[in-house]
């Protein structure tokens, strides 16, 4: 970003190392003085987020929400949902026009119902300036046609797990870097007996990362910048045939993984590449397997053809509705969190889990303290959108949600179906959800 | 009639009841006032959802935003096996339910059917072995679902384990990643569970059979298969049709086994109706396509019922009386 220079970097990097809950009050309480967002008399407000996955991250979140009550006099009551419910609630509420202020929701949360979220353009802005401006998908989930009704706090990396000793003894120095030595090396570890795998079943989080990964490194896509439909493409077929070779180094059985599978089989031992966020190595840690955290490393996902990144990674964003009595508050609550000294501790505590959209927070000590953390610091940016070229409105998160491409290369994977046969079914479920 | 009779005294007007007093008093109407409170708890909670949901099928509703009235348009999208261009996953996901429904049903019945006769007889220990059997169903659907899914794991199947450490196999059998295995692991786990209901159920049915019955034919000479053909099952028939019609409509509609255990993978070959109404309905969001998928149910169901019903009822020479 244009306005990423010295000077933010130097802001991000205030306040560093760990702030204890009483460091967090004198902060909040100096940030109220000056903040220009000043909440109304007697505001309350309630809050739905998505369930912690990092016990620490939950902490760190719920002593910076304290501090903020404190030092405002505004009570946040703050309630938690999964993944899959968030979603539903938020539609109820925005529908309704009762139920929580904020919601901190998944993806195109806000794109459904742009028109019902607080315009956040004045918080936007002034965290845009003053670290160091937003990563463009934080701007594509944030914005809706062009105006801010959200803000993305954080994305969630979905990277490649692999052990170190096993690509060395399969004759990798390093980890490929493209597409094709990427092919070349699970080919290399299957034929040392070293399993590899990733989700082809109905996994929500990790299915829907590594093939819509395969899908775009290739060029190609569900619909184009329009919504049309544009799946059945040669691009597609090349992506198809290039995950049947890889799966054809699969360890058996992927095609019934859900989210939780490769983890399992990883820490085992079963399994020694797959694709998945940051968990694996923080439970081998914090379980104290050693021999696997020592030996484990992360990968960025391998360029394609494309010749770009073309990840996709969770999005985090969070909305006010505008039915809320007190918009103000809600205002200084979203500012205040992603402000350096409440949103670098929460950084560091989430342990890589959360990925920062603002560029000043690339220096913050998470990403650098352990090198293998380091690949995670540019899930944002290296992130395209849930729509890929498309819109990220309800039709893109519908498409996610029935597991259209993950089913495609699952379908054809697994010999149910021919080539064109994998893309005519995708591309007839697109169609019903675009049309 | 004339009014001029000597001594008598002129009749009261008769008093015509109102409509008011027919309400309250007709014992009719009496009846209908005492079923009164039943059918508007039928119609609130049965009629009024299941009224709803057809609605919803004939409208473009998303969680959250009423939707408008589109007639057909969400069926069409389903199509017919037949068309060139239906819905694939849709079909497919009939054919699943409708797998499914049938073997498992049968082989609930046979081995239910089993079970019960065992439990017929004398054996020690008899009441604490019903209820043995009865656990599984006890079991929350979830939990056993879990155990199953770990049981039927890929990398960590127990059967895989033991098998592999016996020397009987060298690899992990892919339970729950191919089409038909899975098919078939789920029709196992769904006939664990749904057996005990079936078993303990006919287990009623039989005792309820006379001894003397049993000892009248054994004294025509009639074997014991025999008294079962044409004594223990005959009387038993009106249970069947009670207790499988039951079954057959749990299966159908099951939800959870599939949902903790696959939800509807690999490559949607375990996806029931159900469980694709769900996936499109509350996870995608689009209610009017979810909603139609369930009422797509509903003929089959209707089918299961009249099958069970018609094939299966009392017949009169069970009271008797002639067979008509």
């Amino acid at each position: 970003m244009s306005a990423f220079n010295r000077r933010s970097l130097i802001k991000g990097g205030a306040a560093l190392g760990a702030m204890g809950a009483a460091g967090l009050l004198d902060f909040a309480k100096a940030w109220a003085q000056t903040n220009q967002w000043k909440p109304e008399a007697g505001a309350s407000l309630n809050m739905l987020r998505w369930k912690r996955f990092v016990e620490a991250e939950d902490k760190q979140f719920m002593a910076m929400i304290d501090a903020f009550t404190k030092a405002t006099g505004v009570k946040v009551n703050i309630s938690n949902e999964s993944f899959d419910d968030i979603q539903p609630k938020a539609s109820v509420a925005a529908n309704t026009g009762q139920g929580p202020d904020l919601v901190w929701g998944l993806f195109s949360l806000p794109q459904l119902f742009p028109a019902k979220c607080l315009p956040v353009e004045d918080v936007a802005d002034y965290l845009g300036k003053k670290y160091g401006g937003w990563v463009p998908a934080a701007q594509a989930y944030g914005q809706f046609q062009g105006k801010w009704v959200a803000i993305p706090v954080a994305f969630n990396g979905g990277y490649i797990n692999y052990r170190i000793s096993s690509m060395n003894k399969s004759g990798f120095k390093e980890f490929p870097k493209d597409t094709g030595g990427f092919l070349e090396l699970c080919k290399a570890m299957k034929a040392n007996n070293f399993p590899i795998g990733f989700a082809l079943g109905h996994a929500t989080g990790d299915g829907n990362s590594w093939c819509h990964w395969a899908l775009w490194s290739h060029g190609g896509y569900l619909v184009d910048k329009d919504d049309k439909v544009i799946l059945n493409s040669p691009e597609t077929a090349k992506a198809l045939e290039y995950v049947k070779a890889l799966y054809d180094t699969f360890t058996p059985g992927t095609a019934s993984w859900n989210d939780s599978s490769n983890n399992k089989a990883f820490l085992s031992g079963d399994v020694h590449l797959t694709g998945n966020g940051i968990s694996i190595y923080a439970a081998a840690n914090a379980q104290g397997m050693k021999a696997i955290a020592d030996d484990m490393n992360h990968a960025q996902w391998p360029i394609g053809p494309v010749g770009k990144p073309t990840e996709f990674q969770l999005a985090f964003p969070l909305l006010a509705f505008n039915f809320t009595k007190y918009p103000q508050a809600c205002k200084a609550l979203m500012a205040y969190m992603l402000e350096a000294e409440n949103y670098n501790p929460w950084l560091e505590a989430a342990a890589g889990y959360l990925t920062h959209p603002l560029n000043a927070y690339d220096n913050n000590p998470v990403w650098t303290k352990d090198p293998k953390n380091t690949v995670f610091r540019d899930a944002a940016k290296r992130t395209l959108t849930a729509g890929g070229v498309g819109s990220i409105g309800e039709k893109a998160a519908a498409a996610l949600a029935d597991f259209i491409v993950v089913d495609m290369f699952a379908n054809y994977c697994t010999g149910r179906e021919d080539l064109k046969g994998s893309i005519r079914v995708a591309e007839r479920q697109a169609q019903r959800l675009f049309r | 009639m004339s009014d001029s009779v000597a001594g008598r005294v002129p009749a009261p007007a008769v008093r015509h009841p109102t409509w008011w007093d027919r309400l309250r008093i007709n014992r009719n109407w009496l009846g209908f006032w005492f079923m009164a409170p039943a059918a508007a708890i039928l119609i609130l909670f049965l009629a009024f959802p299941l009224g709803k949901g057809v609605w919803l099928s004939f409208t473009d509703a998303k969680i959250g935003r009423a939707g408008s009235f589109i007639g057909l348009e969400n069926y069409e999208w389903l199509g017919l096996p037949w068309w060139r261009d239906s819905d694939g996953v849709f079909w497919l996901s009939v054919f699943n339910t409708l797998v499914y429904t049938i073997v498992a049903s049968i082989v609930k019945f046979a081995v239910g059917l089993y079970l019960a006769i065992l439990l017929n007889q004398n054996l020690p220990f008899k009441a604490a072995i019903r209820s043995i059997v009865l656990i599984p169903f006890v079991v929350p659907t979830v939990l056993s679902a879990i155990a199953f899914w770990w049981i039927f794991d890929s990398q960590f199947s127990i059967i895989s384990w033991s098998l592999r450490h016996l020397g009987i196999i060298d690899y992990n059998i892919n339970f729950l990643g191919d089409p038909n295995n899975a098919r078939a692991s789920l029709i196992f786990a769904n006939i664990w569970r749904g057996v005990p209901f079936i078993a303990i159920t006919l287990l009623a049915g039989l005792q309820t059979v006379s001894p003397s019955l049993y000892e009248a034919a054994t004294l025509d000479g009639a074997s014991k298969w025999q008294n079962f053909r044409f004594v223990t099952f005959p009387l038993l028939t009106p249970i069947i049709a009670v207790v499988m019609t039951f079954s057959v409509l749990f299966t159908f509609t099951d939800f959870q086994l599939i949902w903790a255990m696959t939800r509807g993978g690999p490559v949607n070959s375990t996806h029931l109706m159900a469980t694709l109404s769900y996936q499109r309905a509350i996870l995608a969001g689009n209610l009017g396509e979810g909603a139609a998928i369930a009422t797509a149910m509903v003929p089959f169901l209707l089918f299961a019922i009249m099958v069970s019903w018609f094939g299966l009822q009392s017949r009169k020479w069970q009271q008797g009386g002639e067979d008509s």
